[in-house]
């Protein structure tokens, strides 16, 4: 990854019938760069990528290849090539003929055709596929077809757009590795949208957090999980409790009645904050050497660890932790400084950050995925 | 079995409506009047060699300005937002609620010699007072009444097919380099091609087998097969041992050509794919 820019977004700005849908964003991508567009459904990843592929035109803001304003170029001028969010493969055509589509259409020599179609049927492990249907293959192999039939085009720039969402988790996490063994080997930009947070960290070099077509946060994987600018970065990515709390000064917050010395300046004096603890973080100690005590009132276990919701004054936390506290057992718990983050107040204060409706929380959010996949499922 | 028990009323189907049918014909083809079996009605056939001709070439020339007409109308179409999609297959289909003796007659008041268009024609001093431009009993007027009739029957499996079209291999098309004609030769009418061939199907037979549109378009001039086989079937010199011989020879004749032409779509395909 060098610093040369490839790609600028400039004060973009797109609305569909009136409802806003991106707005004021800005965002550069260099030369070999995997940047990740994470977000929850409909905060416009799709869009941002159809504004650089060329398929929308924003209203207002300009989009730069190169330095070049490319507003007006149409999508099939655009040394870019995308990674459909569900594939569309050519049905008509084989296997070998969908990836050798970008080529026939630039009218390269049969022979060129046939050593690049080979090659990357090897690179994404397809050897030996060429004459199937495409209708045939497994969800993971029409993946990779669509991998290489994008590939094959010698893009600078591959777009992404959720191209693991269909998979099995195993599948996912082999192709996770995969596609960052692709990027890293060809030395190409990806710009690769997912809404799965995991994903995002473990995959990128910069993560740009979204939410209602409005950037929140741009980063390292570290940056964004350690240092979330705002409530809504700190809850999209990871688990986190977010109390409210006031700096009296440099170094030194207040909540809950109490002053912690934290790693976090800056602030004004006696500037009312939201205060991000993660729920790994935390230590659980007897009751009488803790900062703070509280009562268990929730366990689920998790494989690795146990969810532990943990009833302070009212204000309930999700505490992770390897050992076993019995639902109504009471404990204390100690914070050390560096385990305490300290954001500025913004429009989500208030909305994230407490586990009191913890379980209800989460069998929604279990449901949700369940019925998207089936909807998808009921697409195919 | 679940697969047995749904396939019971498909084979009900074929053995009322296709297979009994189909055996009286040959019988009929196959035998004399007093129910003896014979050659001589298929040996007869020879003799109308020239008006199966005609009949396929006048069939196959109105299937292809149907196919050519109706193209860009069912793409056009499919393109557009669903309501208007409705609404424009509503107008497609409009014609064809209106009887079709009463839509092939106003055709004939059209284009008689002193029908509409020739007084028209007067009017507007392109030609004589008493001349008239010869439209009524020609090729051109009854291939133009078989076209008007059965374009609806192209048009609607074209746009079926192309309506579902998934738009985004439309853009993974352009993504991957396609400029508009591009998409169109390399996505769109090889994904099409089923609408082709079932739209091909649909007006090429009974523009074949017609005879409605060439008694009242064509006069008595032309003969079609289908009028042929008319003759057999109504009136003082009836014949149904001809008629069925001529039907099931007309019948041979169009799987030929349809497989012919299936012949020829898959080959494109495959030439499609080969070429660079
Ligand atoms: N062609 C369109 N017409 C009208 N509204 C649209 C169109 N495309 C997108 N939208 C709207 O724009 C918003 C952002 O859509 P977008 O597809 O970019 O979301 P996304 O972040 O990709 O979501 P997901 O994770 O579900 O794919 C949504 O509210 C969506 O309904
Ligand atoms: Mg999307």
């Amino acid at each position: 990854m060098n610093e040369k820019k490839i790609i600028e977004l400039r004060d973009i700005a797109v609305s569909f019938d009136g409802e806003p849908v991106l707005k004021n964003l800005n965002l550069s991508i260099s030369d070999g760069e995997f940047v990740t567009l994470l977000g929850p459904s409909g905060c416009g990843k799709t869009t941002t990528l159809r504004i650089i592929a060329g398929f929308i035109t924003p209203d207002s803001g300009d989009v730069f290849f190169d330095g070049k304003r490319v507003n007006d170029l149409p999508a099939y001028k655009r040394t870019v090539n995308t990674i459909f969010q569900r594939y569309a493969l050519f049905p008509h055509l084989n296997v070998y003929e969908n990836v050798a589509f970008g080529m026939r259409v630039q009218k390269k020599s049969n022979q060129e055709i046939e050593e690049t179609v080979t090659k990357m049927l090897e690179l994404v492990n397809l050897k030996g596929f060429e004459k199937r249907s495409v209708a045939k293959l497994s969800g993971g192999q029409q993946q990779r077809v669509a991998i290489a039939r994008a590939l094959a085009n010698n893009p600078r720039v591959l777009l992404l757009d959720e191209p693991l969402a269909a998979l099995d988790l195993k599948l996912r996490k082999d192709m996770q590795t995969e596609l960052k063994n692709i990027q890293k080997s060809l030395g190409i930009s990806f710009i690769y949208v997912t809404h799965d947070q995991e994903e995002a960290l473990s995959m990128s070099d910069t993560v740009v957090v979204m939410d209602n077509g409005v950037i929140q946060q741009i980063g390292t994987p570290q940056d964004i999980y350690n240092e979330p600018q705002n409530a809504f970065v700190a809850d999209f990515i990871g688990e986190s409790n977010i109390l409210d709390g006031v700096m009296l000064e440099d170094y030194l917050v207040e909540f809950f009645g109490r002053k912690f010395s934290c790693l976090d300046a800056g602030f004004e004096k006696n500037e009312p904050v939201d205060v991000v603890i993660r729920p790994e973080d935390i230590d659980i100690v007897e009751p009488v050497k803790g900062h703070l005590t509280g009562l268990v009132t929730n366990v689920t276990f998790k494989g690795v660890h146990y969810d532990t919701i943990v009833d302070f004054k009212g204000f309930k936390w999700l505490i992770q932790t390897t050992d076993y506290y019995p639902e109504g057992s009471t404990i204390g718990i100690v914070l050390n400084p560096e385990d305490i983050h300290i954001m500025k107040k913004s429009a989500y204060s208030g909305m994230f950050g407490d586990y009191s409706s913890y379980s209800e929380e989460f069998d929604e959010l279990g449901d949700a995925v369940a019925a998207a996949e089936a909807e998808e499922e009921a697409e195919e | 079995m679940k697969s047995r028990t749904a396939a019971t009323p498909f084979a009900l189907w074929m053995g009322i409506f296709t297979v009994v049918p189909m055996a009286i014909v040959v019988w009929f083809a196959f035998t004399d009047e007093t129910g003896a079996f014979t050659m001589a009605n298929i040996a007869q056939i020879w003799q109308y060699a020239g008006t199966y001709v005609d009949s396929i070439w006048m069939g196959a020339l109105a299937t292809v300005i149907c196919l050519v007409l109706a193209y860009p109308v069912a793409l056009s179409i499919s393109r557009k937002s669903e309501n208007m999609q409705r609404t424009m297959v509503m107008i497609v289909m409009l014609p064809m609620w209106m009887n079709f003796l009463l839509r092939t007659y106003a055709w004939m008041s059209l284009l008689e010699n002193n029908g509409l268009i020739n007084q028209f024609l007067r009017w507007l001093g392109v030609i004589g007072a008493d001349a008239s431009l010869e439209m009524i009993n020609t090729d051109g007027a009854i291939v133009l009444g078989m076209v008007y009739n059965f374009l609806p029957f192209m048009i609607l499996p074209l746009y079926s097919v192309m309506a579902k079209l998934d738009n985004r291999v439309i853009e993974a098309a352009q993504d991957l380099g396609s400029n508009n004609w591009q998409v169109f030769r390399r996505v769109i009418l090889p994904l099409s091609a089923p609408g082709i061939v079932s739209g091909v199907t649909m007006v090429f037979v009974p523009a074949v087998s017609t005879f409605v549109i060439s008694k009242l378009l064509g006069g008595s001039k032309y003969m079609m097969i289908g009028d042929v086989i008319e003759t057999m079937f109504v009136g003082d010199g009836c014949n149904y041992n001809v008629g069925a011989a001529l039907s099931l020879v007309l019948m041979v004749l169009m799987l030929l050509c349809m497989s012919m032409m299936r012949k020829v779509d898959n080959g494109e395909d495959e030439l499609g794919g080969m070429m660079a």
